[in-house]
């Protein structure tokens, strides 16, 4: 019969490869440009090496095992492994030309730039309105109440939760539902219009019904944002991505139009991931 | 990981090659049958489509079943996408030796035009062709996946020849008009089950190798 291969043991060390398909890269500006970067938890090299560019108004999304890095290098990209003690990196990491480890970098100022959505939605125990109006009214962006009344909307508009809390916003926001709790974060993010939105598996707590509006929320976000995704899930990444990404053990092994990955990857080991013929 | 899932790829690849199978022997059949004047063989293979069909439709169920419930992707995805085009194909040359049957029957039914040398070659190639691009599917061959479609143009000049050879007898006897007419059919659904086993070849090479060699499509411009 045929010579499928069902799985495969032994999955040989190989040097990160990276194929950016460069017709694809053509088709927009390169809004994040990481080049040559590793990262190390103190002796620990947890990235390798690591060059790869997400385009302006495109969803780029990393996709890998446990422990691969993917969440490591998001992190990387608004600088929030800084808070770990040990931790350095090497390379160089640019937004929109902009060296985000040079020593003059604001990091609060690179944080609103890039805002980041977690895995689980973690609101303050605040009302929604405040929720959103938080990072304006921290960062002095809007002072007058009635521009943050409007920033506010605008964000949970775009967030696609205001019909569904117009008429509640100054009750808690801890008794939103779970996806509405995400979607509010969300809203939070783009509160202080950042232009690099980068998502931890957003949806992995979610349901299906939720699962899908923070989906169809992240393709419309594109129009106005660059959007990085983490998730463990190979279809999400392959519904929602224009780019997609597969880290292992710490390296960038294949970096390609998601359509290529999911359908015809070139590299065999990231064939093995998608068609879970791995470990 | 995942044995279920490539036990059910796998069996839906054994289904295909044992409708492949049916399909190849019923080509052989019907060139046979009319090579031999043997009109028993012939109705056995007019009468005997069923185990064929209800392949299709097993096939078809099945490659369905694992798109739905699998998710699969990439080598996994295009061996599902080309199992459901090579099944459609398999079926139409299933139908395509009945055509042959029945058109062997009517022209045994008068006396001989010529005797047979080109039909029963064009049966040999239609038959290896098909053969070669189940193999070529089985053993993931894309040396055997081109070869089949080099093969495509001998059936084509053969069925010219033929046309053109059988045209000169209707000219000369009108009494040869019909069997002639029923030979050239032969000829084209022969010629038919060529571009079939070509589609076959096509759809292994897509999946193994992701390329798309249909209508020149690899000379295209990328899609964006």
């Amino acid at each position: 019969m045929t010579d499928v291969p069902t799985h495969a043991t032994h999955l040989p060390p190989r040097p990160t490869v990276v194929r950016a398909d460069r017709d694809g890269v053509a088709d927009a500006t390169v809004k994040v440009d990481v080049q040559n970067l590793s990262f190390y938890y103190g002796a620990k090299r947890a990235l390798e090496g690591i060059s790869l560019q997400a385009q302006t108004n495109r969803v780029t999304a990393f996709i890998g095992p446990s422990g691969c890095g993917k969440s490591t290098f998001l992190r990387t990209l608004n600088r929030m492994n800084d808070i770990i003690p040990g931790t350095r990196v090497e390379g160089s990491a640019r937004i929109d030309g902009q060296d985000i480890y040079a020593p003059n970098v604001d990091v609060v100022e690179l944080r609103r730039r890039v805002g980041m959505v977690f895995q689980k939605s973690n609101p303050f125990p605040k009302s929604i309105f405040e929720n959103v109006a938080y990072g304006l009214r921290i960062n002095r962006l809007v002072t007058s109440k009635a521009e943050i009344a409007e920033r506010v909307e605008e964000s949970l508009r775009s967030a696609a939760l205001w019909d569904e809390v117009k008429d509640r916003v100054h009750d808690s926001a801890l008794a939103l539902s779970g996806g509405q709790q995400q979607r509010l974060c969300i809203a939070r993010a783009l509160a202080v219009r950042p232009d690099v939105l980068l998502m931890d598996e957003p949806a992995s707590a979610l349901d299906p019904i939720a699962t899908q509006r923070i989906e169809e929320l992240i393709y419309r976000l594109k129009s106005q944002y660059t959007i990085i995704i983490v998730t463990h899930n190979m279809q999400q990444a392959a519904r929602v991505s224009d780019h997609t990404a597969f880290f292992w053990m710490g390296k960038l092994v294949e970096f390609d139009r998601t359509e290529r990955i999911f359908t015809a990857p070139r590299e065999k080991l990231t064939e093995d991931y998608v068609t879970g013929r791995f470990g | 990981m995942e044995r279920h899932f490539q036990e059910e790829l796998q069996t839906l690849q054994e289904r295909l090659l044992e409708m492949g199978g049916l399909a190849e022997e019923r080509v052989r059949s019907a060139v046979a049958g009319l090579a031999g004047s043997d009109i028993p063989r012939l109705t056995t293979v007019s009468g005997g489509d069923e185990p064929i069909n209800e392949l299709h439709i097993e096939i078809d169920r099945r490659a369905f079943q694992l798109l739905a419930l699998h998710q699969p992707m990439a080598v996994d995805l295009r061996a599902i996408v080309a199992a459901l085009k090579i099944n459609t194909d398999l079926e139409r040359v299933g139908d395509l030796a009945v055509n042959v049957a029945e058109a062997a029957r009517r022209y045994l039914m008068h006396p001989p035009v010529k005797q047979l040398l080109d039909i029963p070659r064009m049966g040999d190639i239609a038959q290896a062709m098909l053969r070669d691009a189940l193999d070529a599917f089985v053993k993931r061959d894309l040396d055997l996946a081109q070869h089949v479609l080099d093969e495509d143009d001998s059936l084509d000049a053969l069925k010219s020849q033929i046309f053109r050879e059988l045209l000169a007898y209707m000219v000369r006897d009108q009494a040869t008009v019909e069997p002639a007419l029923d030979l050239i059919l032969i000829s084209r659904h022969l010629e038919r089950i060529g571009d079939h086993a070509t589609n076959i070849a096509e759809d292994v090479i897509f999946m193994v190798s992701a390329r798309d060699v249909r209508h020149h499509a690899d000379s295209l411009p990328p899609q964006a």
